[in-house]
């Protein structure tokens, strides 16, 4: 953990949640002067027409007002200084509408690395050093320490595994490691709850947040369809037909953007075996489906690779590869490979030792040696 | 830490003269102003008083004020009440670009009800055009609504001109004056308007008590049913302690009016020179002249203006950027676009209002502040 003396102002970003909050409490009770943040992303009012009928606007999601009311709440109880800061404009052009386009282009993007590396941890920051402080928290579950050999910041696994959020940091620059606190990341949940609770904090036993803030109950498709209406961005063609891998059509769908690779459920066909999503193509506007068995790959590229707790690869490189949020982690080489035209990011070769189900287009492929985050990048 | 309050336009304090008479009523008065016997009778004596007051501050008669429970009720009664009594089947209403959302919402819920609304542009200097109101009015027209003085750049809107346009063509006017009362003088009989708007809380009144000018004969169709209350036009038990420390604000504004103003603009020149000569990219937003006295927008290139007042209210200074919204986040004003001000220059602005408790050393305190703040952000946004 980077120095930081009791007394140096410190940013915490304040979500209203149980996490965030402890940090602020943690924080304030060892001296430190805390001004508590808490990011206003979106406007929950906008789309209404994903808002269920009798729900209040936008009530128990990110952003909303009662979230506000929680984190203003515990600022309160703790007397420390509080404000919302306003980076709607931002998050919709560096999240929302990249997470749109990815979907339309046939991919899977990860918004919350994008919202890490545009919002939380840029834009935030930034809004930190203009209130004077240099450093932020955040109530992430993930370690960073620096290192005095190589001379860099690393970025571990937290010691909770079924909490850890460092597949979600990849993109974190050394800078932006140096001035950043993760207090929670050497804790359990259970442990925070705990702290949370003796420190008689009204958020104790609040709930978790869902995984993507914006779209309501993690139906993304009803999200695009009703973001694309109100932005008037016409998907090109947004009907095709689902076909086999060796050409055969099966029947018709209502646009790429439905699908996803590894998808079982939503397809529309009976057959005799279950079938899976193998490939979208937004060109085509094809989804092409196949048995469990075609989804496995051994192979993959990772494009605008982040290096972390080292600064490259020359050569191969051994290493634990993480390939979506809830991926175990399976042992590969990693190959140093020529950057892509139009991309200034360095590129890897991912070779499994043992082929992977469901390697999807746009989300983060993230190194890992033992706990230590080596880096990462995005699938192609 | 010492802390400074310069967003007397948000709200102002309770002035300590104002607090007695408000607390004596609160613990004493308790009677119901409609009530025949003694305590009733007490609480109608303040009541009355306390009309005279406003009264005598505005230049209307008694009679002619109805007491609400503040500006945006007086805005909603005003622009609701006046085009509901019209029984044409097709009705207009011209405002402003640059009203506050009590005015602008209720002629958007008018226009939801079939009502044709136009909203007159101001060029940069903020303020209206009577021409404009000339050029906008219909047969149909049954109301015009223009804010006395505006809320964010403090530009006093010719409302005499546009009076002499609304009589002449049987319209009525109405005038939201929240932002004008007890920092100008008001005079309803000389400007000729038909409705005015006011709120206590603007003027060292507490918050909860306004009170809208209805001139004899104005039509006005009630907006809320339930009571007799101030002569069937406003029903709801009235809020006598609200009331009479609102009335002992326009006494106290009839007799410190003219110094006061006078004092604060000398303030708020201080302010705007040094800013203006201390810190470069920094200039007035609206007209520098014709502005209530106290208020002052100003523009700081290249920074964000969230950031500032988070920055200066660390170091104790309390200033405003614009309207903020129901979770206290701030979006783009709508009067600095409105003038003309790109979003980027909207964000970066400021406004600074002064009041009775600000003193020469507090500005030259604020003005020292900006400028450190202000090198910070710079070096910052240089950076990034």
């Amino acid at each position: 953990m980077p120095e930081n003396p009791a007394g140096e102002r410190i940013a915490v970003a304040m979500s209203g949640g149980v996490d965030s909050s402890t940090v602020a409490a943690l924080l304030a009770g060892q001296g430190h002067e805390i001004v508590g943040m808490t990011m206003q992303l979106w406007n929950q009012r906008r789309l209404p027409e994903l808002i269920p009928e009798g729900a209040a606007a936008g009530s128990g999601r990110c952003c909303s007002l009662d979230d506000v009311y929680d984190a203003r709440r515990v600022a309160e109880q703790i007397g420390i200084p509080y404000y919302v800061v306003n980076f709607e404009r931002q998050f919709e052009e560096h999240v929302v509408k990249p997470f749109v386009d990815e979907y339309l282009a046939g991919r899977t993007p990860i918004p919350c690395t994008l919202c890490n590396n545009y919002i939380k941890f840029d834009r935030f920051l930034e809004m930190s050093d203009s209130v004077g402080a240099r450093q932020m928290a955040t109530g992430h579950y993930a370690r960073i320490r620096y290192d005095d050999v190589s001379g860099r910041y690393q970025l571990l696994r937290a010691v909770d595994p079924s909490k850890d959020q460092t597949y979600f940091l990849f993109g974190l620059t050394q800078e932006q490691l140096a001035r950043t606190l993760f207090p929670l990341g050497g804790m359990t949940k259970p442990e925070v709850r705990e702290l949370a609770r003796s420190m008689g904090l009204a958020v104790a036993s609040k709930g978790d947040s869902q995984e993507i803030c914006f779209v309501p109950n993690g139906d993304y498709a009803a999200f695009m369809t009703a973001y694309l209406k109100e932005t008037g961005i016409e998907p090109e063609q947004t009907r095709g037909s689902i076909v086999t891998s060796d050409g055969r059509t099966l029947g018709e769908h209502q646009g790429v953007h439905h699908f996803t690779v590894g998808q079982r459920r939503g397809l529309g066909i009976a057959t005799g075996e279950p079938l899976y999503v193998i490939a979208t193509d937004p060109l085509s506007q094809r989804v092409t489906v196949g048995g469990n068995h075609q989804l496995l790959r051994s192979r993959f590229f990772a494009h605008d690779v982040n290096w972390i707790s080292i600064s490259g690869v020359s050569e191969a490189v051994r290493a634990a590869v993480k390939i979506r949020n809830k991926h175990e982690g399976a042992s590969a080489m990693l190959h140093p490979a020529g950057p892509l035209e139009g991309q200034s990011g360095g590129r890897v070769e991912v070779v499994f030792d043992e082929p992977q189900r469901a390697v999807t287009p746009g989300q983060g492929a993230v190194f890992y040696d033992g706990d230590l985050v080596l880096g990462g990048g995005w699938i192609e | 830490m010492q802390r400074f309050y310069f967003d007397h336009n948000a709200t102002t304090p309770v002035a300590p003269e104002i607090l007695e008479v408000m607390v004596s009523c609160l613990g004493q008065v308790y009677g119901n102003a409609s009530s025949i016997h003694y305590f009733g009778q007490c609480a109608k004596q303040r009541l009355e008083a306390a009309r005279r007051q406003l009264a005598t501050l505005i230049h209307s008669t008694p009679t002619e004020l109805i007491f609400t429970s503040g500006g945006t009720e007086a805005n909603n009664m005003a622009v609701l009440g006046a085009v509901r009594s019209a029984d044409a089947r097709e009705r207009h209403v011209i405002t402003s670009a640059i009203e506050h959302p009590a005015v602008l919402s209720p002629c958007a819920q008018l226009e939801k009800e079939g009502v044709a609304v136009t909203r007159l542009r101001v060029g940069a200097s903020g303020v209206l055009n009577p021409d404009d109101v000339r050029r906008a009015l219909r047969p149909e027209t049954v109301l015009v609504s223009v804010m006395h003085a505006n809320n964010e750049l403090g530009t006093v809107q010719p409302i005499a001109e546009i009076a002499a346009i609304t009589r002449e063509a049987g319209v009525l006017l109405h005038v939201d004056g929240v932002q004008a009362l007890g920092k100008i003088p008001v005079d309803v009989a000389a400007l000729g308007v038909d409705l005015y708007s006011m709120s206590g809380h603007k003027l060292y009144a507490p918050k909860g008590v306004g009170a809208l000018y209805v001139k004899r004969g104005a039509r006005m169709a009630p907006i809320l049913f339930g009571g007799h209350h101030e002569r069937d036009r406003r029903p709801g038990t009235e809020n006598v302690p609200g009331i009479a420390a609102f009335g002992a604000a326009a006494e106290l504004a009839m007799r410190t009016l003219a110094a006061d103003g006078e004092r604060l603009e000398n303030l708020r020149d201080r302010l705007e020179s040094a800013v203006l000569n201390r810190i470069p990219g920094t200039g007035i937003n609206g007209s520098k002249w014709g502005r209530t006295p106290n208020t002052s927008n100003l523009y700081f290139d290249g920074v964000d203006g969230e950031a500032l007042v988070i920055s200066l209210d660390l170091r104790g200074f309390a200033v405003s950027t614009g309207a903020a919204c129901s979770s206290g986040a701030l979006t783009p004003s709508h009067v600095l676009t409105a003038i003309g001000l790109s979003s980027d220059r909207a964000r970066a602005s400021m406004r600074f209002s002064l009041g009775r408790s600000n003193t020469a050393e507090q500005v030259d305190a604020l003005v020292d502040a900006l400028e450190v703040s202000m090198a910070h952000l710079r070096r910052i946004s240089t950076h990034a």
